[in-house]
């Protein structure tokens, strides 16, 4: 069975710094993962999630600050409706509507993030490879 | 506190509340409530009057941290600046029973006004500073110790104001009952260093615990003994002071104590010497518990105002631990003192001047490079739907003739209005839908290798 290939969305105020943080105390968490940087989680877009599934993703984090607390006043309100939209049109599609998860780290959230990252890998590792999902 | 009251480029505003943080750095616009003190300020001359002849008398006063009293009109403390009282509504008896108003009958120039309400200010500033300080921890939620249910435990704060000249004793240390005391425990880490409380070490206690069984020996007789987890006594000439209380024959004895029970009209501590591997009681007339230090109540509000971020103790978080120690995520809103962490009035002053000097050399510069990465809009591809707009959190997108136009200085890059555009007429430079789908195709080729 492969390993599961996970895009993790994380913002650039909380998340990434989370991320950081979590390698900075030496946190180890799940190598599946790859993180891509944006400037608040309100910047990705339905159709680079869809794309990025596309493009062979098993799975799709998008990470951004806590409710109330972005950096960008109301950035991530937008991205809750935006994701909550695309886990049911993608259940629709007929991929598992858990393949898309949304998560709040924080700057200081170093054990969070690397507990999000490994529990949604498990997830992910439960579920058959998107390629043959889409194939 | 006096040289920054009778500054010709400060003004003070006490008893004061931001409510609202608009605008961008440089161009802040600030809404500032200035809460009712029912003393007209313009009009008062600090005589005192009022405090003087003020019948409510038995009001326990928050400075004297429970200890002393003061009246309905009251100065916060001896050294406030301005020097004006305000009316504590919620104990003056001209608010509870609508009669009484002596002290507006007796001020020589009708400054009382009973009738005042809060008002508004609008101000204008380039940079801000937030240096809202920290609350310090309620001892009675560490209930073993008894804190507010035995008379002779005290808090740090509460012995602090016994040995102050002009406190409520005159600066001698007695027990409720009024006897010197033979013995004084000194408790250090109450709610700091434990997991049910805080987490954080609070950095000060170590050192002032040291300064207050210094101040004992000082005063009294008495023999001290300091319970202590670690002594953290980091910091310049700090450790010589540790070292000089040793020799001034101060009991240390490395253990939590369990807990303080009475015993006899005394108290009795009960602690493990770690050292020793043994179990102490120790008879004492006095326990002075040393409170940690917490982020202020109200630090969830203030940090939504000014649109700060908090750390995971909850004190405001710097932008950079060593890159931007006094910067936050807001571009011109600055951090110094205890609402950062706990820190001694040395690291205060040092990051204060900091924190001042940064914000001087921003408005000095007088201009501020912004972030390449702001959204461009394509005329051609915008339908003029208007859904950016409604989603943009800092009012940079306007329709013009029937498109979208984007305000440079305003817009911060979040990229919103790109995530939310169906047309694809806007791009956020610097995160462009082509860089990140090479970025994203680029990281599953990685993780496809390994």
């Amino acid at each position: 069975m492969p390993e599961p290939k996970i895009v993790a969305y994380a913002c650039t105020y909380c998340s990434y710094p989370g991320a950081d943080l979590a390698g900075t105390l030496r946190i180890q968490y799940s190598p599946h993962v790859n993180i891509i940087r944006v400037l608040c989680s309100g910047r990705v877009s339905p159709e680079l999630i869809l794309r990025t599934f596309r493009e062979g993703a098993d799975g799709v984090l998008v990470l951004g600050c806590h409710y109330g607390d972005c950096h960008f006043v109301s950035g991530n309100h937008r991205t809750v409706k935006r994701v909550a939209v695309l886990r049911r049109i993608l259940e629709y599609a007929g991929i598992e509507p858990e393949r898309l998860r949304l998560e709040w780290v924080s700057a200081s959230e170093g054990e969070r993030f690397a507990r999000i990252v490994d529990e949604f890998t498990e997830t992910i590792r439960g579920l058959t490879p998107i390629e043959q999902v889409l194939a | 506190m006096v040289s920054v009251g009778q500054h010709e480029n400060i003004e003070i505003l006490s008893h004061s509340e931001v409510e609202e943080v608009a605008g961008f750095v440089g161009n802040f616009k600030i809404k500032v409530r200035r809460k009712a003190r029912y003393v007209t300020e313009d009009l008062c001359t600090g005589c005192g009057l009022c405090q003087e002849k003020c019948p409510a008398k038995k009001i326990l006063s928050e400075f004297d941290a429970g200890l002393g009293t003061r009246t309905a009109i009251y100065l916060p403390f001896a050294q406030a600046i301005p020097r004006i009282p305000v009316i504590d509504r919620d104990n003056c008896r001209y608010f509870e029973e609508g009669k009484c108003g002596i002290c507006a009958k007796l001020c020589p120039r009708g400054a009382v006004d009973f009738e005042q309400e809060d008002e508004f200010v609008e101000l204008e500033v380039g940079t801000i500073l937030v240096t809202t300080g920290f609350d310090l921890f309620d001892c009675s939620r560490v209930s073993q110790y008894g804190y507010g249910t035995y008379d002779n435990v005290l808090s740090s704060l509460q012995l602090e104001r016994l040995l102050d000249a002009s406190g409520p004793t005159r600066g001698k240390i007695v027990t409720r009952d009024g006897r010197e005391p033979e013995s004084i425990a000194i408790v250090h880490c109450v709610g700091s260093r434990d997991k049910n409380y805080n987490r954080h070490c609070s950095r000060v206690c170590c050192m002032y615990s040291l300064k207050l069984a210094h101040l004992i020996k000082d005063a009294t007789n008495a023999e001290v003994y300091e319970f202590y987890i670690d002594m953290r006594t980091g910091g310049k000439g700090y450790e010589e002071f540790y070292e000089r209380l040793q020799e001034e024959g101060v009991i240390f004895v490395r253990g939590r104590p369990a807990e303080v029970v009475p015993h006899d009209g005394r108290l009795v501590v009960k602690a493990e010497d770690a050292n020793l591997g043994r179990l102490l009681q120790v008879p004492v007339d006095m326990v002075i518990l040393s409170a940690g230090l917490e982020p202020r109540r109200g630090a969830q509000d203030v940090a939504h105002v000014f649109g700060l971020s908090r750390s995971a103790d909850g004190f405001f978080l710097e932008r950079h631990p060593k890159l931007g120690p006094v910067e936050t995520a807001s571009n011109g809103v600055f951090i110094a003192g205890a609402c950062q962490s706990p820190k001694d009035i040395p690291d205060t002053v040092a990051q204060a001047g900091a924190a001042a000097a940064a914000a001087m050399v921003m408005m000095d510069r007088g201009r501020v490079t912004l972030e390449p990465s702001v959204a461009q809009a394509n005329v051609r591809l915008c339908s003029g739907c208007g859904e950016c707009v409604v989603a943009c959190p800092y009012s940079a997108l306007q329709l013009v003739e029937g498109h979208v136009e984007v305000d440079e200085t305003l817009c911060k890059g979040c990229g919103v209005c790109v995530g939310h555009c169906r047309s694809k007429a806007i791009t956020l430079l610097h995160f462009t839908d082509e860089q990140l789908l090479a970025e994203m195709q680029g990281a599953l080729r990685v993780l496809e290798v390994a």
